[in-house]
């Protein structure tokens, strides 16, 4: 399976939120998880299976298709529970 | 002996060296270390083919401002600049933002400064930044380095530390901190804001504003339109006559004029991609270590974060901080001084994190009057710092955000006025400022 965090510009944000999704996949021992990150003019909704977008660019992300959605992007318990349903959905946990 | 300075001096390979050695310090898989490697090598390299791009795009508009009102015009935009900067102090570059993070890093360890920058693309350009103001104020070599990386130190634990007490305030807790480099404009906005803290709860999030302007947040969208505006307007004033005979070949000069302002925003996406495949490796590492090293740092963090606690605050701040751009731009053209044109990225990001904090601290009245601040200190600041940058001051682009301005000019003026000398003992003072607090904290404690 293959996540992505997008954000505006695709360096910090996105970046971090990225670094988070790969901490939480640890806690929770999943290996087969590719996670990367971009900016929201080049994430296409191919790129990956689930994207992750902050509550503020959600209305610009709708088409990418499967997206989750952050209400805040620094609250890592919300993205643990995410994560775990995401993983649930796809029969990963 | 050659061959192993032209490897050095190359600093595609030297960037790429360092994120090896990081690689091999974590002990990855072989697998993630050659790719590491590679994209980072890579990276460097696609920053420099945005950096050509540009080249293309900026070298027309600065004639044509000229032609049109017989003086500089300059867009502000980081990544334009570092870009074209990376050319020939790249090396330093790499350099400098390394051991700036070891220095960060011993500076949150040993001080009561416990920030940890993590925003890698600030990082990067900050670095650019001191190489070239190390280089004009007449270091070479080591000490160049050192003085480069312990300055980059420095800005990365005290830029969060100012905005931080707003910060706590919008937060309501103390666990991170902000990592953007204007953060000076930040916190001006954020006192700003105290004037009107009677009215605190007139908040911007009370207030029913229409939505759909949230694709600006998308840069490349938004670089290129303000580009296309702002290349339209010059080419009318510049006039056919001179953009068809000197510039375009014959090319109509509005066609003309559009695909540059399109190829300004390639050139930006170009050096964005670029810069996010050099920092890849680089970042997680300096996460990671970091960590281990600092108990209880603070993470400081891109500016986004705070977006999602003002959505309207975002919107106004960006409005009034454009609208300084704006003003500011008017008092440069009625002075006759090089003129700073108003770039929507920075007043998005700076313009609408200072209309969050004056928001914070000041309801709606505090948004709208620390971002308008906001963004004639984002206007006036690029123009003070361009003369400091030696060659580079005469470039159509600059830097754009507070906190380049606010340290580029402190260590162009202490160069300026008793030479690199000066630059040592205000580091050194700096340092030690930054380390008496913590003792005096720990004695009282006791």
């Amino acid at each position: 399976m293959k996540i992505l965090a997008v954000c505006g510009q695709g360096l910090g944000t996105s970046f971090m939120v990225e670094m988070n999704i790969n901490q939480v996949l640890g806690e929770l021992g999943v290996t087969d998880v590719e996670v990367s990150h971009s900016d929201l003019s080049s994430a296409q909704p191919g790129d990956a299976d689930v994207f992750f977008l902050a509550k503020d660019i959600a209305e610009g992300g709708e088409q990418l298709g499967n997206v989750v959605i952050l209400d805040s992007i620094i609250d890592i318990d919300e993205l643990r529970v995410k994560v775990k349903k995401v993983l649930e959905e796809k029969g990963m946990l | 002996m050659n061959t192993l300075i032209d490897v050095l001096s190359a600093p595609s390979i030297l960037v790429a060296f360092i994120a090896l050695v990081g690689l091999l310090v974590q002990k990855k898989k072989t697998s993630d270390v050659i790719k590491g490697t590679v994209k980072t090598f890579v990276g460097f390299l696609v920053i420099q083919a945005g950096a050509g791009i540009l080249e293309t795009s900026l070298a027309p508009f600065g004639l044509m401002f000229q032609e049109a009102f017989n003086i500089a015009g300059v867009v502000p935009n980081n990544e334009a600049i570092v870009a074209l900067a990376l050319t020939e102090y790249g090396t330093n570059t790499a350099l400098i933002m390394f051991f700036g993070m070891v220095a960060n890093i011993l500076i949150a360890r040993f001080t009561r400064f416990k920030y940890i920058f993590l925003t890698g693309h600030h990082t990067l350009y900050m670095a650019c930044m001191l190489a070239v103001i190390m280089a004009v104020a007449g270091f070479d070599t080591i000490p160049l380095i050192i003085a480069g990386s312990v300055a980059l130190g420095i800005i990365m634990t005290l830029s969060p530390a100012i905005v931080q007490p707003f910060m706590r305030e919008l937060l309501g807790n103390d666990n991170v901190a902000l990592g953007h480099f204007s953060a000076v404009g930040y916190a001006v906005s954020g006192y700003i804001g105290r004037i009107f803290k009677k009215d605190k709860e007139h908040s911007t999030e009370n207030i029913n504003f229409p939505k759909g302007l949230g694709f600006l947040r998308d840069s490349t969208v938004s670089i290129a339109i303000t580009m296309i505006v702002m290349y339209f307007i010059v080419a009318l004033f510049a006039g056919p006559q001179f953009i068809e005979a000197e510039l375009s070949g014959g090319t109509n000069f509005l066609v003309f004029s559009l695909i540059q302002a399109g190829n300004f925003a390639a050139g930006v996406f170009v050096i964005l991609a670029g810069v996010r495949l050099v920092l890849a490796e680089i970042v997680p590492a300096f996460k990671g270590i970091s960590t281990k090293l600092v108990p209880n740092a603070k993470p400081a963090l891109d500016v986004p974060i705070i977006f999602t606690f003002a959505p309207n605050a975002v919107l106004i701040g960006f409005f009034s901080s454009f609208l300084g751009g704006i003003v500011s731009l008017a008092i440069m053209l009625a002075v006759g001084s090089t003129v700073i044109l108003p770039g929507v990225v920075p007043h998005f990001f700076t313009g609408a994190a200072a209309g969050v904090f004056g928001n914070t601290t000041g309801g709606i009245k505090g948004s709208v009057a620390g971002s308008f601040v906001n963004g004639v200190i984002v206007s006036f600041l690029p123009l003070f710092l361009m003369p400091v940058l030696g060659d580079l001051g005469f470039a159509s682009t600059t830097f754009s955000d507070a906190d380049f301005g606010v340290s580029g000019l402190f260590f162009g003026s202490l160069a300026n006025y008793a030479g690199p000398i000066a630059i040592v003992v205000s580091l050194v003072v700096i340092l030690v400022l930054m380390a008496i607090p913590f003792k005096k904290k720990t004695a009282e404690a006791k």
